[in-house]
């Protein structure tokens, strides 16, 4: 699957977008990001305050829980600031 | 409804939007427009820009859900909503909505909801240039509290 990332979520893992394949026991939004964090320093840094990092699972705001079973393009980011 | 949703790098003239979304037509008793504007400090400190980055495809399509939710809970006759992206300097416009109706009521309060949803919902990151460098600015409770006004009656809301 496609995996892109938006402002400082995308400085600090330093890349806009990655195409990745999680192991097959990775079913949520949640155990993917918990996933990313183990795969090096920079997803560690993104990722730390997972709490505030946003997610949409082919252009729809998800969820933590939502399951990705399906998804062709995930994305990260923080709140958004428009308007 | 006619609706007219553009995200685009280039400044947009505020009177001639309002007068192509009236044009020829006879219906409309109230247009409001709304027009968000760089402002040259941000938390009392000069800066010297901003940089808005966006999630294409994804913004659009937010943008075009929340005008669809505001068609279904208001009588609108038109609305328009311009979003820059790129960099852009003090002064310079940031965001447009307009909302058509026969009466100001609804073209009020559509706008309200469209800019409460634009700030909260649509894939939009600011990031401020200043002396100091360059920080990304951080989404705002008050902002989410305008946003939640508008959530649903309580029947769906608890379904969600």
């Amino acid at each position: 699957m496609k995996l892109v990332y938006f402002a400082w979520v995308r400085e600090r893992v330093g890349k806009a977008e990655e195409e990745l394949v999680p192991p097959p026991q990775i079913k949520t939004v949640a155990e993917l990001v918990s996933w990313l964090k183990g795969r090096g320093e920079e997803y560690a840094h993104a990722f730390e305050q997972h709490k505030s990092i946003r997610a949409a699972i082919d252009r729809s705001h998800v969820k933590p829980d939502a399951a990705i079973a399906g998804a062709r393009e995930i994305a990260f980011f923080p709140p958004m600031t428009g308007g | 409804m006619p609706t007219r949703i553009s995200l685009q790098r280039e400044d947009f003239d505020v009177a001639a939007e309002a007068a192509a979304l009236a044009r020829g037509r006879t219906d409309i008793g109230a247009l409001v427009t709304f027009t968000g504007i760089c402002r040259g400090a941000e938390a009392g400190a000069p800066i010297a820009a901003l940089t808005l980055e966006h999630y294409p495809g994804m913004a659009e399509a937010e943008i075009a859900r929340h005008v669809e939710e505001a068609n279904a809970r208001w009588p609108l006759l038109g609305v328009t909503v311009i979003h820059r992206y790129g960099r852009i300097a003090p002064g310079e416009n940031i965001v447009l909505v307009l909302t058509a109706s026969s009466h100001r009521e609804a073209a009020f309060a559509a706008a309200e909801f469209l800019m409460d949803y634009l700030k909260t919902r649509a894939p939009f990151w600011k990031q401020v240039e200043s002396a100091s460098g360059k920080t990304w600015i951080e989404a705002k409770d008050v902002d989410e509290t305008a946003a939640s006004r508008w959530h649903k009656p309580a029947g769906r809301e608890a379904a969600e």
